[in-house]
């Protein structure tokens, strides 16, 4: 099964089910339709997380954030040395309970994030304060971008070898109950109620603090805001850290649900997480919650109906015409007119 | 370090071409043009032997990657360069040129000559088809769509059985003889000047454009979408052309690899190829054909040279990159001053 080509999207399923035609399958919609929308949920909050990584950086430099993929999979490599390495569980090892399995999940919960966010925060330094300093135009930025993420990739190819790596099954799966064939399993459901745990408190913060006003103000003008006397080299080091922090809770709750990681799984989240975000307006905080929890359902449905082979090509299909009729995304402001 | 960021290399020359009398221009281009011809076998002439790559063979890397490179950074350039339009999906076009090639040649036995315009008409309907809903779209939207579309184009081709699924198209035949010059596994060098004579031509093709209408339309619409379409100019056609144009470009180079390389499949026109053409357009200098030249030459050459430490060489390659752009951010050769958008404008 493995190993997977480099960086393919959705490798795993187009080595699996080969050349099978197109055959619609409308049927799962009813049978199927409770248990879709609990992993089209879970798996859009997750995209939603990493999206916020390319949304608020868009939203005050107005530049896509090409490393946050390899900061995710840098996240979800962080968890897994947390769990094995730093709290020394073996890959076989049983299932904690208690106090000790909520203090452990926090660990590495919280662990993930501050290595995303400070990995976020170095990425602003290498890739785009030196070139934003001396006022050059948007690809330089882009392309720096883009050598750091080379650079992460590869350097976790050359330390794990190429070989996806398993998490130790720390959270023992029971599940809640199901309902019509949706299975609500812990990790499912902590998937689904994190996400908006964070995505509420981010909310209040940019909309009531004062750290919050000033990233807003930058992402209106950033002149204006400078004569206001905000630092603008620090509010763009915030967003980088918000967006580090979210990718991190994100790469946690992945690895939780999935169990597993390699040096490339970086790359298919990361295009998701960025059209998440334009479907949903890209600057745009809600706008990237409701654009993960669209990508996420559409993919899940998508897939069933049409064989996950021609999933993406539907989710891109579906970017488009949602594009031509709202320009903007579904809930994004106008966007200042950009230029290379 | 200062001069070094400020030192314009591309005015420097052009003042020095300015200087020149007609003949004089005519003696340097032909020189240069022998010179580049003779490039195959500088590998295994004593003074230039250093240029060797240590593992592949130097006349099939001229090829591909170097010279597949330059043509189609030649072509991104039209579209990133010329008009600004920010297209992270060119290797669809690519795909579509080798893919047309490998599908016609191996099941209706066309040649490589015939199946060219058909190649390249291909890849402009995509482009059209692309294009007009893609175009209206401004700045990134623009960007996400592109990066799509390449994804699709690849998707299509490992789901479809006409296209040999995941495994590709083999046997696809070479280029046939054309006087006297064997288009085969033995003669590498032949091919090697079969693909500087196309990027000639590009060369000729995009100088045309620059200085006429079309050209100018495109420097307005880079500069200022909305002013160009105030003063006149119908700014989705001309997107549309540049676009297309770059498509053209894309697929010409794709049946020309297809030939050459006689086995194609889907994880040849992967992602990494979009954006590695990308960066020698911006590594290069954006809207340069000279720096664009010269940035594909370094960067598709570069990881062949250092093969020898193979298993770090896209490391290093990353490293360059990240480094290339704080030094010299406008690239090796920038474009001339006054063609530069001024710093308030790129916001």
């Amino acid at each position: 099964m493995w190993p997977l080509p480099f960086g393919g999207v959705a490798t795993l399923h187009n080595t699996l089910d080969l050349n099978r035609s197109v055959d619609m399958n409308f049927s799962v919609i009813t049978s199927q339709f409770w248990s879709l929308a609990l992993q089209g949920l879970s798996l859009g909050l997750i995209y939603a997380l990493v999206s916020l990584g390319y949304t608020m950086v868009y939203g005050v430099l107005r530049l896509i954030n090409f490393a946050n993929s390899e900061v995710f999979m840098v996240g979800t490599f962080a968890t897994l040395f947390i769990e094995t390495h730093v709290l020394g569980y073996a890959i076989n090892a049983p299932s904690l309970h208690g106090f000790k399995l909520i203090y452990t999940l926090f660990f590495a919960f919280v662990a993930s994030m501050v290595a995303c966010a400070l990995l976020a925060i170095l990425v602003e330094l290498v890739a785009y304060r030196r070139l934003r300093a001396r006022g050059a135009n948007r690809l330089a930025s882009l392309i720096s971008a883009i050598g750091v993420s080379i650079f992460l990739l590869e350097s976790m190819r050359i330390i794990t070898i190429s070989r996806p790596m398993t998490t130790p099954r720390l959270l023992d799966k029971w599940s809640f109950g199901t309902f019509h064939g949706a299975n609500f399993r812990i990790d499912t459901m902590m998937a689904i109620i994190f996400p908006i745990l964070i995505f509420i408190v981010l909310d209040q913060f940019v909309g009531r603090s004062r750290l919050g006003k000033s990233i807003r103000a930058v992402s209106m003008s950033e002149e204006n805001s400078k004569l206001m006397g905000i630092n603008i080299n620090r509010v763009i080091t915030l967003t980088f850290c918000i967006g580090g922090l979210t990718t991190g809770a994100a790469a946690f709750l992945y690895t939780t649900v999935y169990e597993n990681t390699v040096f490339n799984v970086g790359f298919s989240m990361g295009i998701a997480a960025f059209t998440a975000a334009v479907l949903g307006g890209i600057g745009n905080l809600r706008g990237a919650f409701f654009g993960g929890l669209a990508l996420g359902l559409l993919e899940e449905f998508a897939s069933a109906i049409l064989g996950s082979q021609w999933k993406a090509v539907t989710v891109f299909t579906v970017l488009v015409v949602v594009l031509l009729f709202r320009p903007n995304g579904l809930f994004g402001e106008a966007v200042q007119q950009t230029r290379t | 370090m200062a001069n070094l960021t400020q030192f314009n290399l591309r005015d420097k020359g052009a003042e020095i071409w300015a200087g020149w009398s007609r003949p004089v221009r005519t003696i340097f281009v032909v020189v240069s043009i022998a010179i580049v011809g003779l490039l195959p076998f500088a590998a295994s002439w004593g003074p230039t032997s250093f240029l060797n790559t240590p593992i592949t063979s130097f006349q099939n890397v001229l090829v591909y990657p170097v010279g597949m490179f330059i043509m189609m950074a030649l072509g991104l350039n039209i579209v990133v360069g010329k008009s600004g339009l920010l297209d992270l999906g060119y290797v669809a076009f690519f795909a579509i040129g080798a893919y047309s090639q490998g599908i016609l040649s191996t099941l209706y036995g066309w040649n490589t000559w015939e199946v060219m315009p058909v190649g390249i008409g291909f890849a402009m309907a995509a482009g059209v088809l692309l294009g007009l809903p893609a175009l209206r779209l401004r700045g990134d939207y623009l960007a996400i769509i592109t990066l799509g579309f390449g994804e699709i184009v690849r998707i299509v081709a490992i789901n479809l059985n006409v296209t040999g699924g995941p495994n590709g198209i083999p046997g696809i035949p070479n280029p046939p003889k054309v006087f006297g010059f064997n288009f085969d596994l033995m003669h590498p060098q032949d091919f090697f000047w079969l693909v500087i004579t196309m990027i000639l031509l590009v060369v000729w093709m995009v100088r045309r454009f620059t200085v006429r209408r079309p050209g100018r339309a495109w420097e307005a619409i880079r500069q200022d979408e909305d002013v160009a379409a105030l003063m006149g100019v119908n700014t989705l056609v001309y997107k549309l052309w540049s676009f297309v144009i770059g498509a053209a470009v894309g697929g010409a180079a794709g049946v020309l690899y297809a030939s050459k390389v006689m086995v194609i499949s889907p994880d040849m026109f992967k992602f990494d190829v979009s954006i590695l053409i990308l960066a020698c357009v911006v590594f290069g200098g954006i809207g340069n054909i000279w720096g664009v030249i010269l940035g594909a030459s370094i960067l598709a050459y570069l990881p062949e040279r250092i093969r020898f430490i193979s298993n770090a060489r896209q490391l290093v390659f990353g490293l360059v990159l990240i480094l290339m752009m704080n030094l010299r951010p406008d690239g090796l050769l920038p474009r001339k001053k006054r063609e530069k958008i001024t710093e308030k404008g790129a916001k």
